[in-house]
């Protein structure tokens, strides 16, 4: 059977069942009446800018302003209506967009001009690609000896503190948060009398390369900010981990954690300032994670 | 998730309440929690609010219709710390409001004198018609069940000499007001002679002080009351009875038709089993009984989960909020009470002329009433860059430079989550020893004051107050 012949086989079983048959899309049956989705000057609206917090696409409800009340408090996509037993066509592509940006930011490199711009010191770590960094983590962790030389010559001096992004599994997040993050840490900082050199971006990059960095550097603490796993929520969350003198064999316990540094969740700024605090509590302490936690009960 | 970092705090708050008929006291313990993960940026929040003692309700010593008799109510509140057996010292926070028409009255100042000792330099006195609507409003619950079902609710607070109205959407307070309908417009004495009539009440009665009057003859005078309260909520046109009764101004409903609410102590005898008419030596039943029977409880209506004790529950449990929980503060000195408010447009907060209006604010403030340490209200943004916190706090820095030269603080509060950032980035461009201090979550308007209490939580919140007037 070709192409053809199963079309109209298709037509005419929707016509059998009383449903219209799809035409060959015109301008009326392609744009939906829905705001937000029709075509205009031959260009398709931006689906993913709309804020699905504020969307309700449910029919005739009985009471949409107390049920986007209850979205307000959660990014889940629901009030979403339906068509039969499926998600309507509006609610697939988003699903499908923001997959789409998740993978993009797991797949995509963290531009050169990033680095230079910003004036961050490059290295990175023993993967040669995306797929290597992905499919081997070990090698995510460590650097070769040029990469070594470099971080060495960074910080010649047994740092206090040693800052570093890492572009980790998204690309976007650390583009849209770890600039403004950082900048307010190195603030914090100074304010504090906290000396720290300067900023280094590690491709690549997973987090237990603070070890490696503490083994290289004999930093007393490693400040790591990293890209999440981007998820369907959204693909900027940025994580900052913090480890009390690493080295290798420290354990995951021993990472202090802020997460989801993002334009929905903490501000970048706001999450940097109380970064800065944290460092300065860690030093004070001498520990980091569980073992911080303890500290300070 | 295991979360021992977040083990609860509580604040201990007093609420004092000295109306127009009684005064009473309540003790809570607010438990603060941090909401977030250990993995985020803590959240702190006031969980739960637990009201650990209730006073007897005692009638307000007067001294004669305009005083307040300060050293009775010093001794009321006295006797019923001693009967709570909770230390004076230990209260954290918590307010002393002057209710009703004895607000007005002149010696609110003497009174809040006497109290200072069991307030403690924590507790804040305040008084307004507009903070106490909102208190009673939050005592009696309305706000509570607002939130719960999502809808519109007018509480109206009925005490002895006013009417508190509070209008909340979805929990938040959408509008105010206050009316001179209260259940002690007139007294009488155990023989049914009138020994008060209120002014309000001039030109709307025949009634005058010295007469005997029956229940019969009180009724036109009660029902006038309650069709003030019939048109406020809407029920009714409103005409110019209702503007006579309006102390500051009513409530706008817009098209809103809202649940109605009563508490405070006239909706404590609007139930099926009255006392005696005349047992209160006032009106205060026959209002609370005409209320019962009228269009009002044809309404969609409530009784507060509290009446009579709302606004003391108020003022002890809900007049309390915190801070965010990434705030910055530096060398600052604790509590910091009856600070105002120095707030600026939204189009001015953006605008790069920001320093030279905070100067020109500074200087108005001074000219009314001296040097003094204020607040800046700022709205701040949602996520914003570095740069955009930078070029605030040089703003700030440079409006300021006159009164930081002269040795005041910085005391800024933002309403977005942004204060440690900002306050930050002003101890980076100031004097190591200048006192800052930058709170974040909190929306402030001009004519405002605010008291700042001791930190909590390991430092991360600041429990703040917000008065809308205080007595100086």
């Amino acid at each position: 059977m070709n192409k053809d012949e199963l079309q109209s086989l298709v037509a005419q079983m929707l016509r059998e069942m009383g449903h219209p048959v799809a035409q060959a899309p015109t301008k009326e049956s392609a744009a939906p009446e829905r705001a937000g989705t029709a075509a205009q000057d031959g260009c398709l609206p931006d689906i993913t800018q709309i804020d699905l917090r504020s969307q309700y696409l449910v029919e005739n409800p009985k009471n949409p302003q107390t049920f986007l009340a209850l979205k307000k408090k959660t990014p889940a996509r629901l009030g979403v209506g339906r068509a039969g037993p499926r998600y309507r066509t509006e609610t697939l592509l988003r699903f499908r967009a923001d997959h789409a940006a998740a993978q993009d930011s797991v797949f995509s490199q963290v531009p050169e001009r990033f680095y230079r711009d910003n004036d961050y010191v490059f290295v990175k770590t023993k993967c040669k690609d995306k797929d290597e960094y992905l499919t081997r983590p070990d090698l995510g962790r460590r650097f070769d000896e040029e990469n070594a030389a470099v971080i060495q010559r960074t910080f010649p001096d047994r740092p206090k503190v040693v800052l570093v992004i890492g572009d980790g599994l998204s690309s976007a997040a650390v583009e849209a948060n770890a600039p403004d993050c950082a900048a307010a840490i190195r603030q914090g900082l100074q304010t504090r009398g906290i000396p720290l050199g300067k900023t280094l971006f590690i491709q690549y990059c997973r987090v237990g390369a603070s070890e490696h960095i503490g083994e290289l550097t004999g930093a007393e603490l490693v400040c790591m900010l990293v890209g999440e796993r981007p998820g369907l929520v959204t693909n900027e969350s940025m994580s900052a981990y913090l480890t009390y003198r690493p080295r290798f064999g420290t354990p995951e316990s021993a990472r202090t954690v802020v997460s989801n540094i993002h334009r929905q969740g903490t501000p970048a700024v706001e999450a940097g300032a109380h970064i800065a605090g944290l460092i300065e509590t860690i030093l004070e302490k001498k520990a980091s994670g569980v073992a911080l936690r303890q500290a300070r009960a | 998730m295991c979360n021992p970092s977040s083990d609860p705090e509580a604040l201990l708050s007093v609420g004092i309440d000295i109306g127009t008929t009684t005064t009473q006291l309540i003790l809570s313990r607010l438990v603060l929690k941090n909401q977030a993960s250990d993995f985020a940026v803590p959240d702190i929040a006031i969980a739960e609010k637990e009201v650990l003692f209730r006073s007897r309700i005692h009638f307000t010593p007067l001294l004669d219709e305009r005083t307040i008799d300060a050293e009775g109510v010093r001794r009321i509140v006295d006797e019923e710390y001693a009967r709570s057996g909770v230390d004076k010292a230990a209260v954290q926070t918590g307010a002393v409001i002057i209710t009703g028409e004895t607000a007005r009255k002149e010696n609110a100042r003497q009174v809040l004198s006497a109290l200072s000792e069991f307030a403690g330099d924590f507790v804040v006195a305040t008084a307004g018609p507009a903070l106490e609507s909102v208190l009673s409003g939050k005592g009696s619950g309305a706000a509570d069940y607002s939130r719960q079902n999502h809808c519109s609710v007018l509480n109206f607070d009925i005490g002895g000499g006013t009417s508190n109205l509070a209008l909340f959407d979805d929990g938040e307070v959408a509008d105010t007001g206050c009316l001179n309908v209260g259940g002690r417009l007139i007294k009488l004495s155990p023989e049914h002679v009138i020994t008060y009539i209120s002014p309000v009440l001039e030109g709307l009665t025949a009634l005058s002080v010295g007469q005997g009057v029956s229940r019969e003859e009180l009724l036109p005078v009660v029902n006038l009351l309650c069709g003030v309260l019939i048109q406020a909520a809407g029920l009714a046109p409103q005409t110019p009875l209702l503007e006579k009764f309006i102390t500051d101004k009513t409530v706008s409903l817009g098209r809103r038709t809202p649940v109605l609410s009563f508490s405070g102590g006239v909706a404590d005898v609007m139930g099926n089993s009255p006392p005696d008419w005349d047992a209160y030596g006032d009106i205060g039943v026959l209002l609370g009984q005409a209320i019962a029977a009228s269009q009002l409880m044809k309404a969609p209506h409530i009784t507060g989960a509290e009446t009579i004790r709302a606004t003391v529950i108020g003022a002890g449990s809900h007049s309390t909020q915190l801070s965010g929980s990434t705030i910055h503060f530096h060398d600052a000195v604790f509590p910091m009470k009856n600070l105002p408010v120095l707030s600026v447009t939204e189009e001015e907060e953006r605008s790069p002329t920001l320093s030279q209006t905070l100067r020109q604010r500074l200087r108005w403030f001074q000219a009314e009433g001296g040097g003094t340490q204020v607040v800046l209200a700022l709205r701040g943004e949602a996520n914003p860059r570095f740069s955009r916190i930078c070029q605030l706090a040089d703003a700030i820095a440079e409006g300021f430079s006159d009164q930081l030269a002269a040795g005041y603080g910085l005391l800024i509060a933002v309403r977005h989550d942004m204060g440690k950032a900002l306050g930050q980035a002003l101890s980076y461009r100031l004097d190591a020893h200048t006192p800052v201090v930058c709170l974040d979550g909190i929306s402030l308007q001009t004519g405002a004051y605010l008291d700042i209490g001791m930190p909590a939580m390991h430092g991360s919140v600041l429990p703040v107050v917000v008065k809308t007037l205080i007595l100086t």
